[in-house]
């Protein structure tokens, strides 16, 4: 009996841990699954965290492309039909009309070309301020801990999700984000007789989240999210990383 | 009172307006020419034209034949309103009541203005010489009624007359019936029964006059003679969107400066509700003690009475204002105001024209900040070069016309200028098998392509480009092209973009 309570009181106690650190979630953020598939079993409570601030790491202009990819396809799932996002960008290469293999209809992104790191902080943090949109995507270089504590707590008041991609940062140094996640591009699949390109496939690597498990998988976007089987994989063995 | 008019007649308008706008036709005679039943009939001519004996109502071909240097351009038919009711408007420094006379004229009330100007003689050649100052031809005549004032104005011998009060009949006697503004045939009638002036007929029968010629002519005559009032129609100007503070002490303070500011917009934000009405461009002017001015301004992405939101708006440029020795006169002005209907208050905040409006306020600022420049949205063109797909959105509400396209593969990271690179291929027409960029080596293991785009020969001229997407040993994806054809010795490579 006591066992029992004990555990109860346990859970209780996690529950209200998370709510102190910021992980306010209303129902409505609690029902929706993305289509992740097996990846949201290591967020917290198993669900996308929706109104935080998502890090995510690349270097190489090929990687880059990789993980703007792969934010779009959640931003696309989170965006529906009437949502907007911001894209802040200091020196944009997205070419917009793209956006909608990704689910985002491109008419709904409202993109800063703005001048500078500074000003793109600026700008990132007075858009996830306003709730009226849906997410934010801001592509920064250095994002100290100071600064991502602004950031986190702005979305913690308005609810907007935001990503920060950081190319080329100089360090990846400790952040207040929920998620760290790291994206490389993978060879496409298909039949291996058949000539030419296949559907763009990613190698996901969350390296940090918040209450949940890092993990790694290799996926393939057609629309949606699809895991590939291990069997299918050629990747050359030093991309892959120990990670978790 | 007694009341006093005036009629102001512009002999040449629209030429006289072409002719400020371009000096160098000062010398030159020409005509504003319209087409009317299939021929081009003269509208108007200028003074040097009219010297050459060219009137009105002629034909082009028929004027050219008189006068073979003549110029024609084109008559636009609202021009003369639009000039006369910009003149009328610029008159109302003379009197508050002023009307426009289609074709050409101006009527004024100018009862109980001209002793402002030391009497009536000096009030009317101040009018006139300021007009042909601007080079316009004018004539005006004073008079106790509109129908007088009218006829002398457009008929009598001077340029510039004054009918004493009481004198209408003396006035108009010796002018032609057709300065009593009556209809054509009436004229014409006149004139063939020997009334070639007005005093011929003034003091006929009244019963006699109306049966032969209506009781238009009989109105007319009494207007002319001030038995019965006519009535005008006053332009009335548009009030700009201004607001004034003038501050008892003089204000250093931001502090002082941020509540004079909020007062001000208060007052605008009031007006425009009530007429339904938003502002997109605002400027705050100060004036300080030692007499300079500065300014602030911003801009609105669409239409806002907000006061919150122009108040942060103005908030980030306040720091800009030097108050010096202090501020004694605040002055908000909009410039530019756009209709905004009047919204019905949200039960639910979640609706999407108050998020829509959430988000101009959020573009606002950034664009405020940042510069106007940097907010971006867009939306499909019809075009296949990929450079020119897409153009930019005028406003939140504009939806694409078309759909975005999807059929053939695009890349999600799109170089501005493409990157020149060193490709190996195997054969013409074969996407390559190693690339060059950046000093490393890209070997391609797939590749789908060539997809040729071709430069829309109607807008520019070029090469065209065939496309390849290739697939690196790493698994990356670019999307390359060789600039036209092989031809001549080596064609140029490009990158032009990463597939996600």
């Amino acid at each position: 009996m006591t066992a029992v309570s004990q555990k109860e009181i346990i859970t209780r106690l996690k529950q209200d841990l998370l709510v102190w650190e910021g992980f306010k979630r209303t129902d409505a953020d609690k029902a929706g699954a993305i289509g992740m598939g097996s990846i949201e079993d290591h967020f917290p409570e198993k669900v996308f965290p929706k109104g935080h601030i998502h890090e995510m790491i690349s270097y190489q202009p090929e990687s880059a492309v990789a993980t703007n990819g792969f934010i779009s396809a959640i931003t696309g799932k989170l965006l529906g039909d009437s949502g907007f996002c911001v894209w802040v960008s200091a020196a944009r290469t997205i070419f917009p009309p793209t956006l909608a293999l990704f689910g985002i209809p491109p008419e709904q992104v409202i993109f800063a070309d703005v001048r500078t790191q500074r000003e793109a902080l600026w700008t990132i943090e007075e858009a996830l301020k306003c709730e009226a949109l849906t997410t934010v995507i801001g592509e920064l270089s250095e994002l100290s801990f100071g600064d991502s504590r602004r950031l986190q707590l702005a979305v913690e008041k308005s609810r907007v999700t935001g990503f920060i991609h950081r190319n080329n940062p100089r360090s990846e140094n400790t952040t207040a984000c929920v998620t760290r996640w790291k994206i490389d591009p993978l060879e496409s699949t298909g039949h291996p007789e058949m000539p030419g390109i296949g559907f763009p496939c990613w190698d996901v690597q969350l390296l940090k989240v918040r209450n949940g498990q890092p993990g790694n998988w290799q996926l393939e976007w057609n629309g949606d999210f699809c895991h590939l089987q291990p069997t299918m994989l050629a990747i050359p063995q030093f991309q892959k990383r120990k990670t978790g | 009172m007694a009341q006093r008019f005036m009629a102001i007649a512009f002999c040449h308008l629209t030429t006289d307006w072409m002719v400020r706008r371009r000096p160098e036709l000062r010398a030159t005679p020409f005509v504003l020419a319209a087409p009317e039943r299939n021929r081009m009939v003269i509208k108007a001519v200028n003074v040097v034209a009219a010297a050459n004996g060219i009137c009105c109502g002629t034909v082009v071909a028929d004027a050219r034949a008189v006068y073979p240097g003549l110029e024609v351009f084109d008559d636009k038919p609202q021009l003369a309103q639009q000039l006369l009711k910009a003149l009328g408007e610029w008159c109302i420094r003379y009197t508050p009541v002023v009307a426009v006379d289609l074709p050409n004229g101006l009527i004024l009330d100018i009862s109980g203005c001209a002793h402002l100007w030391g009497g009536e003689a000096a009030y009317l050649n101040e009018i006139l010489k300021r007009l042909s100052a601007f080079g316009y031809h004018v004539k005006a005549a004073i008079a106790d009624t509109i129908g007088t004032a009218w006829a002398v104005c457009y008929f009598g011998d001077q340029g510039a007359a004054i009918v004493e009060p009481g004198r209408q009949a003396e006035a108009l006697s010796p002018l032609p019936a057709a300065a009593l503004r009556l209809e054509d045939t009436v004229v014409e009638k006149l004139r063939k029964l020997g009334f070639y002036q007005v005093r011929s007929f003034l003091h006929m029968q009244r019963r006699a006059l109306r049966r032969r010629f209506g009781q238009a002519m009989l109105d007319r005559i009494d207007q002319a003679l001030g038995w019965v009032k006519e009535r005008i129609e006053p332009i009335c100007p548009i009030v700009p969107y201004q607001e004034r503070l003038p501050s008892l002490e003089a204000i250093r303070t931001k502090t002082g400066i941020e509540i004079a500011l909020k007062k001000l917009l208060e007052g605008l934000c009031k007006r425009l509700e009530k007429e339904g009405q938003g502002l997109r461009k605002c400027s705050l002017k100060t004036y300080r003690v030692d007499g300079r001015q500065q300014i602030i301004e911003i801009g609105t992405s669409r239409a806002s009475r907000n006061i919150q939101h122009l108040f942060k708006l103005f908030e980030d440029k306040i720091s800009t204002i030097a108050p010096g020795l202090g501020i004694e006169l605040f002055v908000l002005e909009a410039a530019v105001v756009e209709d905004l209907p009047a919204n019905q208050e949200a039960i639910w905040s979640t609706t999407t024209g108050n998020q829509q409006a959430l988000i101009a306020e959020l573009i606002d600022r950034i664009s405020g900040k940042v510069g106007e420049k940097a907010i971006h949205r867009y939306l499909p063109a019809e075009h296949h070069w990929p450079e020119y797909s897409l153009k930019l959105a005028d406003s939140l509400e504009e939806r694409p016309a078309t759909e975005w396209p999807l059929d053939l593969p695009r890349p999600l990271h799109l170089l501005p200028i493409p990157q020149a690179i060193e490709v190996t291929v195997r054969l013409p027409d074969y996407p390559p098998m190693l690339f060059h960029f950046q000093g490393k080596l890209h070997r391609v293991k797939k590749a789908d392509g060539p997809e040729r785009i071709e430069q829309e020969w109607w807008l520019r001229k070029g090469e065209y480009r065939d496309y390849y997407c290739v697939e690196g040993e790493q698994g990356a994806r670019y999307w390359l092209f060789r600039l036209g054809h092989y031809d001549n010795a080596t064609p140029e490579w490009f990158l032009h973009g990463f597939f996600a």
